[in-house]
């Protein structure tokens, strides 16, 4: 029997459509999609999981100014060492998010992607965020533009961003019922007034679900960002999902929420609880369902620059760009060439699909695998220097992407000699909590045994293979092993 | 007749586009007032739009040094522990 990879739905979900795997395309959640909103998407890798091993994206932060709040951000948005939404390290003038495209178009030419998210909304600045996209229409006509917005201003700019033809939008929401709108936003700035409670959520969900509408009226592709908060819209999202999709969204992206005290953010500093990996891909399997779901997203600042879950931002700040000296015009016939060569490839493995591979045994669990990777849909990253793990859901019925898991400090960062890297250690392990096996590049002998000995089998043997085939391959070297049994990680865990 | 900002203030912008007098601008270490352009609204606005968007409690003081939004009126964390003064008005509560 051969295994076929999915992606996205879960093997025995009975609503989710056609499965991937059936539709004459086995590349990624997009499977889903009609060709031509597939040719729009396939590099942007925001919306294509495919894409995001290969494509880079960058943000500009020129748009601070914000006109709702919500309870998980921190307005005090300044700081250099956190990644996540809504923070950045310099808000920049338009003229100043210009160069910095250029230069990093320049620098990093598989670069397909300028996006505004903030770290306020972009449509509450609407003269910096038009000008900004007006000038890269013009000066790097091949890098898509896109937007991410709260959508309280978007009925008033749907036709702005029209004339710029901005093909993407994203719209955060987080609910389609006021009460429950009520216990996420505080406020709204509404008509030159401050607008509290059940009315100012009631006027927040209609201006975006009006929005929403009149982008898939213009043909303008949407997602929709929804953020998961324990107790107060979990099970509500369920809904959300299945109206933004009978509205038309093509895509749903269901993110955990982010509450440490430290942010100071209201949910953080009330000792709101952010939601475990399992609450996580529950929800996203029962949206899924409705819904083409994204499963990478890796929340990322309001000015990151990268690859999704690299953060090169560090690199082109105004000064260390103000010091480059760039040729733009080569850089974009680069940029050309790189993106061809990708797209190349992409329609290859599309064309192709991974390898089959035999498998002896018709039945066994589902087992979660996590993986280290540098990006390019290879396993090729050390343990010990990877700052995040894919994880892929494994079973007889095939493999599926399901999420990633952040680390704090890499292990081999942690600073042993104070014991730092044992603790580092422990988080990793916290972060894999749930998967069987890790799969990475290489992986050193004492992080080796502490993996085994909390029942996570490591393995370097499939380094630099395709990540669905590595999974596959080791998920059935692990069941022939009889490695997969509840029994097995059950005694290796109280050893 | 001016309002004044102060320095609670978080430089996050959103007071600057809302002002009808382009009396906001940037400085170190925080964005502050013309006071001869601040009009606290009047005859433009029923609210000064400033302190209607401003999100940091206590950051917009009016021409008495009172703040418009004071302490729990816009996070409601102190209205949850139970420390709200009892000075601010029902309406903004």
């Amino acid at each position: 029997m051969d295994l076929p990879v999915l992606f996205n739905d879960p093997p025995a979900s009975p609503s989710g459509g056609c499965a991937a795997n059936s539709c004459g395309s086995s590349d990624d959640q997009l499977g889903h999609l009609p060709e031509a909103i597939r040719d729009k998407v396939f590099n942007h890798p925001c919306y294509s999981e495919d894409a995001h091993h290969y494509f880079a994206r960058m943000h500009v932060a020129v748009a601070p100014a914000c006109n709702i709040q919500c309870h998980y951000c921190n307005r005090k948005y300044d700081c250099a060492n956190e990644s996540r939404p809504g923070v950045v390290s310099e808000v920049l003038s338009p003229e100043q998010a210009v160069k910095k495209v250029k230069a990093v178009a320049a620098a990093i030419p598989q670069m397909s992607v300028l996006g505004i998210a903030g770290p306020g909304d972009p449509l509450a600045n609407p003269q910096r965020t038009f000008d900004t996209f007006r000038m890269l229409s013009e000066q790097t006509p091949d890098i898509k533009l896109c937007v991410s917005t709260n959508g309280l201003s978007l009925p008033e700019s749907v036709e702005e961003l029209s004339k710029h033809n901005i093909d993407h939008v994203t719209i955060t929401i987080n609910c389609v019922d006021p009460e429950v709108g009520a216990k996420i936003y505080p406020w709204i700035f509404w008509q030159n007034r401050r607008i509290r409670g059940i009315e100012a959520a009631r006027i927040l969900i209609e201006q975006q679900q009006r929005g929403l509408e009149m982008l898939v009226e213009r043909g303008i592709l949407v997602k929709v960002n929804s953020v998961l908060i324990p107790g107060v819209n979990d099970e509500h999202l369920k809904e959300v999902s299945r109206i933004v999709k009978e509205k038309g969204a093509f895509l749903h992206n269901v993110m955990p929420l982010i509450a440490e005290a430290e942010h100071g953010t209201f949910y953080g500093l009330t000792g709101q609880r952010e939601p475990s990996h399992a609450e996580l891909q529950a929800l996203q399997d029962a949206c899924a369902g409705d819904m083409n779901m994204m499963r990478h997203c890796r929340q990322c600042r309001a000015d990151a620059v990268g690859l999704l879950g690299e953060d090169r931002g560090a690199e082109f700040t105004l000064d260390k760009i103000d010091a480059m000296e760039i040729d733009y015009a080569a850089a974009m016939e680069t940029r050309a060439r790189v993106h061809a060569d990708i797209a190349e490839e992409l329609a290859q493995r599309r064309q192709h699909g991974p390898a089959p591979v035999p498998i002896l045994q018709a039945s066994g669990p589902t087992a979660l695998m996590a993986v280290a990777t540098k990006g390019g849909g290879l396993v090729n990253e050390h343990f010990g220097h990877a700052r995040e793990f894919l994880i892929y859901e494994a079973s007889p019925a095939g493999v599926r992407f399901i999420g990633h898991r952040r680390v704090e400090t890499p292990y081999c960062e942690g600073d042993s000699s104070c014991g730092e890297g044992e603790s580092a250690l422990a988080k990793i392990i916290d972060a894999l909590e749930g998967c069987r096996a890790v799969l990475c590049a290489k992986v050193g002998y004492e992080p080796w045994s502490a993996l085994e000995n909390a029942g996570i089998q490591p393995n370097g043997e499939h380094a630099l293979e395709p990540i669905e085939e590595a999974v596959l391959a080791l998920y059935q070297e692990l069941l022939e092993a009889g490695k997969l049994t509840d029994d097995v990680a059950q005694q290796r865990q109280s050893a | 007749m001016a309002l004044e900002i102060i320095d609670s203030c978080v430089n996050c912008w959103a007071c600057v586009p809302v002002c009808p007098n382009d009396a906001i601008y940037q400085a170190q270490p925080h964005f502050l007032i013309d006071a001869d352009k601040c009009t606290e609204c009047v005859g433009d606005h029923d609210e000064a739009q400033c302190a209607s968007i401003c999100p940091i409690e206590g950051a917009i003081l009016d021409e008495l040094g009172d703040a418009l939004n004071p302490p729990g009126s816009l996070t409601g964390i102190l209205l949850s522990a139970g420390e709200l003064p009892s000075s601010i008005p029902q309406d903004i509560r």
